[in-house]
């Protein structure tokens, strides 16, 4: 007598591919699909608002793209925010984690305190601290501020004080994502390793040096790496906050610059090339920051 | 038993779903605008469409900082969401080549009176490409920029002895550029938070461009030539480099946060008493006349035609037409609605209610210059209203505009780089999309 081959139910390996084929064909279509088609337009001249079909250019939008030095300055200012804002998200965050690392009485009420920026829309956040940064005596800070400073301040106007707002509101928002985590890290570093070095009679220096900095890293580390590819993407604090980059280009990012490529002028091809390079800066940035994490967790 | 308890229930479920809903219910149409006052004027009007033919009528609006984005993605994704678009009057070239509007010359030849609509809205609001007698709509809201000013100032004794004394003339709401700034310097009163001036200066969507362009105009410069779509030596002539010089001289006598003033920035400014003069465009101002939302000068604010140049007097259009998307499935309706939209009785009442009706007859009636302070100098600016560019790829001109024209006022370039820049920028577009082929 034959069995038949369905009566026998499925193999184990039919049953994991059944499983798994539906997460697959929505990753396909929403990920794989996109990248991969994009990728195809980046190569073409092609308006998505308009019925024309893609037509093939080579890296004719590359090229334009890395030769025109409009480009290159919104990659200048990307940088120029992405270095001031990790920076200062990492001191301010780092120390704020050391403060919190003891223990007192409201030390919960004023951890959740601290966190509460990081959970609010980033839009919100930029439209709050438009009405704080307003240039004029209506502004929250230049009222408290102008009658020391005998004059308000431009915060959002000035060319050369409008890129300091975009850090100051980033990072009193991403601050304390860099605190949870690196006190996370401190509260991981054995006490044990504290009292040896008291023992020894080290001094705060010494062990801030040598036990909680190289114990901490590997996660502070990935804390950067995390911000580090977050601030590089930049829009909608500053979408919000200087009127799409403003004043003239001085705090329009590159994300900023893609988004009206993109969806204003509808430059499809171009802007998938943009979006490309862009992808190609974050992922080289990202394994720096795994290849020197790898080599602080060999060392620790 | 429980079985047939769960049949019956499922099957009355499935027939409120299914059930026909009465005729006129089921019809409805969708019309997107920017947020702004005409669009909630064109909501109650819009009930006497739904009174008269049962067919519900809903005015989408969206933020103007959005506005165009929210409309173009829908376009581009042949969204049904909207049946009618009131879109700018600089759409039309995009909209028109893109395939998003749809084609309504005939149905305009033969359904409405062309003639009863005031030509130059004909040409502005419904022609693509001008002067080829093709429509892509009807005009809906006619605009153009003007000057609200503190009458309370102006007319104060002691201020205009002042005025008189120092600039030698006497004090009256400004013809030229010229006395505009002098008048704006003459009100620059840091120290009593009183500033002489409020105009568009922000990078946001049109903002600087549509302030700028006016005077760029009156100085005598332009954005090309439409012929041949040259633009150098004239968006970057001498008389341009002057215009932006001035443009940029004007900031002094506004508010600090005036870099960041639009539409909106610009009406807070003038209604919280802080500039003597503002700029905006004639549908903003029935919020100023308005007690509720101006409490301090409602009674006390005049209206003036944006003031001439030295080689010319321009106006910066404004307003914009009624089209039909072209992913709707109620065009039927939409034309129907359209129909009745241009209605003179209709027309009447849209003014009346406070919109800027295209209507020749209307428009030229001393009732709608009388309806409100403003519609005189509103009905005044007429003659010289100019546009920005039309063409398929004006997004793109106008954000080289907006940027260039934003590192100019802020200083971080000089007139003549920004505006060579500029000229540089369109040509480059006009020539990647084959205009000089």
């Amino acid at each position: 007598m034959q069995t038949n081959r369905f009566s026998r139910g499925m193999s184990d390996y039919q049953l994991k591919m059944a499983f798994i084929m539906p997460t697959m064909i929505l990753l396909i279509l929403m990920n794989i699909f996109p990248l991969l088609w994009s990728l195809y337009l980046s190569f073409h001249r092609y308006k998505a608002s308009m019925p024309t079909a893609p037509k093939f250019i080579g890296g004719r939008n590359y090229a334009r793209l890395l030769s025109d030095p409009e480009i290159w300055g919104y990659f200048r200012t990307t940088a120029y925010f992405v270095i001031l804002a990790v920076t200062a998200q990492f001191l301010i965050g780092f120390g704020l984690a050391l403060l919190l690392n003891r223990q007192f009485r409201t030390k919960g009420f004023v951890t959740t305190l601290l966190l509460l920026p990081m959970m609010l829309s980033p839009v919100v956040v930029g439209i709050f601290w438009k009405f704080i940064l307003a240039s004029d005596n209506s502004g929250l800070l230049n009222y408290f501020l102008s009658p020391i400073l005998k004059s308000d301040i431009g915060w959002t106007t000035d060319p050369k004080i409008a890129m300091l707002a975009v850090v100051i509101v980033d990072t009193w928002m991403w601050s304390p994502f860099m605190m949870l985590i690196a006190l996370a890290g401190l509260s991981a570093v054995p006490k044990y390793l504290y009292e040896a070095a008291d023992v020894d009679r080290a001094s705060v220096w010494f062990k801030f040096r040598w036990i909680t900095l190289p114990l901490v890293s590997p996660l502070l580390l990935i804390a950067l790496l995390f911000r580090t590819m977050d601030a590089f993407k930049m829009f909608d604090i500053v979408y919000v906050l200087t009127n799409e980059g403003g004043p003239g280009t001085v705090t329009e990012t590159v994300s900023m610059n893609l988004y009206k490529l993109a969806f204003r002028n509808f430059n499809t091809g171009k802007a998938c090339a943009m979006a490309y390079i862009l992808l190609i800066i974050i992922v080289a940035l990202s394994n720096i920051y795994v290849k020197y994490l790898n080599r602080v967790k060999g060392e620790a | 038993m429980k079985y047939l308890c769960t049949v019956t229930v499922f099957v009355l479920m499935v027939t409120m779903v299914w059930a026909p809903l009465p005729a006129d219910a089921q019809k409805s149409l969708t019309i997107v605008w920017a947020e702004w006052d005409p669009a909630n004027y064109l909501q109650e009007l819009s009930k006497d469409f739904t009174a008269e033919t049962g067919i519900a009528v809903d005015v989408v609006q969206i933020p103007w900082g959005n506005f165009q984005d929210k409309v173009f993605t829908a376009f581009v994704g042949k969204s049904d969401l909207y049946d009618i678009v009131i879109g700018d009057s600089q759409w039309l070239g995009r909209n028109s080549v893109g395939g998003h509007y749809i084609d309504m010359t005939d149905w305009i030849n033969e359904n409405i009176d062309v003639d009863s609509i005031y030509g130059p809205a004909m040409t502005a609001f419904a022609e693509y490409p001008k002067g080829s007698g093709k429509y892509w709509a009807l005009p809906a809201e006619v605009d153009a920029a003007g000057y609200v000013y503190r009458k309370d100032l102006f007319e104060d004794p002691k201020e205009m002895k002042n005025f008189q004394a120092k600039y030698g003339y006497p004090l009256a709401p400004p013809k030229t550029y010229s006395q505009l700034r002098d008048i704006a310097e003459f009100f620059t009163r840091p120290e009593q938070n009183l500033y002489g001036i409020a105009t568009w200066y922000s990078k946001q969507y049109d903002g600087i461009t549509m302030g700028f362009q006016q005077v760029m105009w009156s100085f005598g410069a332009s954005y090309g030539d439409p012929k041949n779509f040259k633009v150098k030596g004239h968006v970057n002539s001498k008389d341009a480099v002057k215009a932006l010089e001035f443009y940029t001289d004007l900031l002094q006598f506004a508010p600090p946060d005036a870099p960041n003033y639009y539409w909106q920035e610009t009406l807070s400014a003038y209604i919280s008493g802080k500039v003597a003069m503002g700029m905006n465009y004639f549908a903003f101002f029935p919020g100023i006349v308005n007690p509720e939302t101006n409490p301090l000068s409602h009674d006390k604010s005049g209206f003036f035609v944006a003031p001439a140049g030295p080689k010319g007097h321009y106006i910066s259009i404004g307003g914009q037409g009624m089209s039909i998307s072209a992913y709707s499935k109620n065009e039927d309706i939409a034309k129907q609605y359209m129909k009745w939209f241009m209605q003179k009785p209709v027309q009447e009442k849209w003014a009346k209610l406070g919109g800027f009706t295209p209507h020749k007859e209307v428009l030229q009636s001393d009732t709608f210059k009388n309806a409100t302070p403003f519609n005189e100098a509103f009905a005044a600016s007429f003659p010289y209203l100019r546009d920005f560019w039309a063409v398929p790829e004006y997004a793109e001109l106008l954000e080289v505009c907006q940027t260039n024209w934003s590192e100019a006022i802020s200083k971080i370039k000089s007139a003549k780089d920004v505006l060579n820049a500029i000229a540089r920028k369109h040509e480059e577009i006009f020539e990647d999309a084959g205009y000089y082929d």
